[in-house]
């Protein structure tokens, strides 16, 4: 924190090692830094992202979903406009641009030794996979997961695969759940809010994660309080229209906060009011 | 070039309420202007323009708006005779020194592009830094709420954090010749955030018009050196006692007042407030506002394509009043006017603070000047100060 905010908008090269198809539209770009010195000074937190530079085109805010203590970096891509419709056409040997990290991080620190849910909800949510990741590689540093997902249809649960190894994992639970269920649905029906009722959880000694759309977490928040989790230990991950990421362009006010610099990822207490009123 | 090329330009002098106040003589103000333009400044200062008066270069101090005076209230701005010979009884017009230092639209960087198509290698790119040569710009009659609000700037491109290149580089470049105000137009309330009317910090140079001639003071060492060669004498007691007269007259003459104590906590306590609606049914979301502001810097970032190849990274003014300024893909996260002017109002007046230490708002008035429908901020904080019925 006590390092100034950046204000250079230069993007780094960096080389498509590894792309890896998820689902209709979605990858996950491996991505190296061509600078040697610019690999040795890139550091994050899971939770942090980068803007990723479609190289003419335009960037894209893309939280880092690998693990910090690799020697390459992971984006997940959804072709969902103009830039990321650009960056589908790049493959392995190609260069992006980076520059980052930018933002905050989710409490992987001060979760230690305590419970984790984490609940996400829409296509993939990629700023909390990365932070799943994490936690399972360190497996004795938490209590245990809680990890409740939500779609809107059968067809919305990309890598299942992914969601089935967590389930794997040991002292850990996973909640699927589809508003609408198909004939190959074997799990939950119904909006994800409603596991909420039926997960585990200890408030006096846990965390909760939440990623998705807002209108899921301000209704999951109001059930975690209900079940006495303190808004101190609820952190949500946030969304905004980011420009510049160096808290300068104004876009993604969120209140007197920066969503770029300040976020994405608020503990409850730091945006209760202005993450309650409509509009802001 | 002269004496002051070479000195090192401390950005917006310390407040110097000791600098000996000098006597400078009516027609010393083109003697000024001349060493300005000597010593390789383009001098700009006001200039009456399509019936407004807007920042420009000037060779003669003719050209200032001698003998106008402006009608400025919500919605309105006239010049019109003010009787007087005075150079500077025109407060301000639509333009600050915002542009001056923050550019309307500026490229920020180049970026060379390698053909996608040419393997091993495609999207290859070079991108490179472009700072701006800025040009050694002297302003003359600059008001002390624009110097306020330039220190406002100065805070958001400079200081917490590594400075703006482009902005750096512009600001380097200016020489600023304040004037006091003795007049005050009926949107002023620089009051309220004491950002006037008498200048007292951010100049090189401070003049006061009277009608005895310019009480001039030095902020800086190139003003002080620019005021060595004009060889003024002392300013005499009496002089300073109706200079101080006169200021003082301008600061309760103000109609207009922002509470400003607490008015950050008001504002957030107050977001559910009706009135909302209600200016956001007046408001017709044109962006004047922001554009006239002159510390407004909210903007949008681009890259296009060069002329000379590859690509330049652009940055260019943008309003919290657009619409797309909050879209994100397929979600708007402030889709009414009524969320748009709340955006800019709370975060002018309370976001600002807990961001930057300062307002957003410094009191110029050009906000309720220059909005077509005349909205006026200060009575828009007053009715949202009254509790809901």
């Amino acid at each position: 924190m006590s390092a100034p905010l950046r204000s250079s908008l230069r993007p780094e090269p960096a080389e498509i090692v590894e792309k890896r198809p998820l689902g209709p539209a979605l990858h996950a770009y491996r991505l190296r830094l061509l600078d040697p010195e610019a690999r040795r000074r890139f550091d994050f937190r899971p939770g942090q992202f980068n803007m990723v530079y479609a190289p003419g085109v335009g960037e894209v805010a893309i939280s880092v979903s690998s693990d910090p203590e690799e020697e390459t970096l992971e984006h997940t891509i959804r072709i969902v406009g103009r830039t990321t419709g650009a960056i589908e056409r790049f493959g392995v040997g190609d260069v992006l641009g980076l520059r980052g990290p930018y933002g905050s991080a989710w409490p992987l620190e001060e979760a230690r030794g305590y419970d984790l849910l984490v609940a996400t909800g829409g296509l993939g949510c990629a700023p909390v996979t990365g932070a799943i990741d994490y936690v399972f590689r360190r497996r004795g540093a938490y209590g245990h997961v809680a990890i409740v997902h939500g779609v809107k249809e059968p067809a919305d649960l990309i890598h299942r695969e992914r969601f089935e190894g967590w389930r794997r994992e040991p002292d850990t639970e996973v909640w699927l759940t589809s508003d609408r269920a198909g004939p190959t649905w074997r799990d939950r029906t119904g909006v994800v809010t409603e596991l909420f009722e039926r997960v585990s959880l200890v408030p006096e000694r846990s965390f909760a994660f939440l990623c998705g759309p807002e209108v899921m977490m301000r209704r999951a928040i109001a059930l975690l309080r209900q079940r006495g989790l303190p808004g101190s230990r609820i952190y949500l991950s946030l969304e905004r229209n980011m420009k510049c990421a160096v808290a300068l362009c104004g876009r993604c006010q969120l209140g007197p906060s920066f969503v770029c610099r300040d976020g994405p990822i608020f503990p409850l207490e730091r945006i209760s009011r202005s993450f309650f009123t409509r509009g802001l | 070039m002269g004496l002051v090329e070479d000195a090192p330009r401390e950005l917006g002098g310390p407040p110097t309420p000791d600098a000996a106040p000098l006597l400078l003589p009516r027609d010393a103000l083109q003697r000024l202007v001349d060493l300005l333009r000597q010593d390789g400044w383009r001098v700009l200062g006001p200039v009456p323009r399509d019936g407004a008066v807007v920042l420009d270069e000037i060779e003669r101090v003719e050209e200032l708006p001698l003998g106008l005076r402006e009608v400025q209230e919500a919605g309105r701005y006239r010049l019109e005779p003010s009787g007087r010979q005075a150079f500077f009884d025109v407060v301000n017009g639509p333009g600050s020194l915002k542009p001056l230092v923050y550019a309307p639209r500026e490229p920020l960087l180049q970026i060379e592009l390698d053909a996608f198509e040419e393997a091993p290698r495609g999207g290859a790119f070079r991108a490179r830094e472009l700072v701006p040569e800025a040009p050694r710009l002297a302003v003359l009659g600059v008001r002390a709420c624009d110097l306020a609000a330039l220190a406002v700037q100065d805070r958001i491109f400079l200081e917490d954090r590594e400075p703006d290149a482009a902005y750096a580089a512009r600001r380097r470049g200016l020489l600023l010749v304040g004037v006091s105000c003795t007049r005050a137009a009926p949107t002023c309330f620089c009051v309220s955030f004491d950002s006037g009317p008498g200048v007292t910090r951010g100049h090189d140079l401070a003049l006061t018009e009277l009608a005895e001639g310019f009480v001039a003071r030095a902020g800086s060492a190139a003003g002080e050196s620019l005021l060595g060669r004009l060889a003024p004498d002392p300013a005499p007691a009496a002089l300073l006692a109706s200079e101080e007269a006169a200021i003082q007259a301008c600061a309760a003459s103000q109609r207009r007042s922002l509470a400003v104590e607490g008015l950050p906590e008001r504002l957030w306590q107050s977001l559910e407030h009706p009135r909302w609606r209600d200016v956001g049914a007046r408001c017709l979301s044109c962006g004047n506002c922001t554009m006239v502001c002159p510390t407004c810097f909210c903007h949008d970032v681009w890259d296009e394509p060069a002329l000379e190849g590859g690509s330049l990274r652009v940055r260019a003014w943008d309003s919290c009043f657009d619409r797309d300024h909050a879209q994100v893909r397929g979600l708007n996260h402030r889709p009414t006017v009524q969320d748009r002017y709340r955006q800019w109002l709370t975060h002018k007046l309370a976001g600002w603070v807990e961001q930057y230490g300062t307002s957003g708002c410094v009191g110029c008035g050009r906000c309720i000047t220059w909005c077509p429908v005349g909205i006026d901020l200060t009575e828009e904080v007053a009715a949202l100060e009254v509790p809901p019925p």
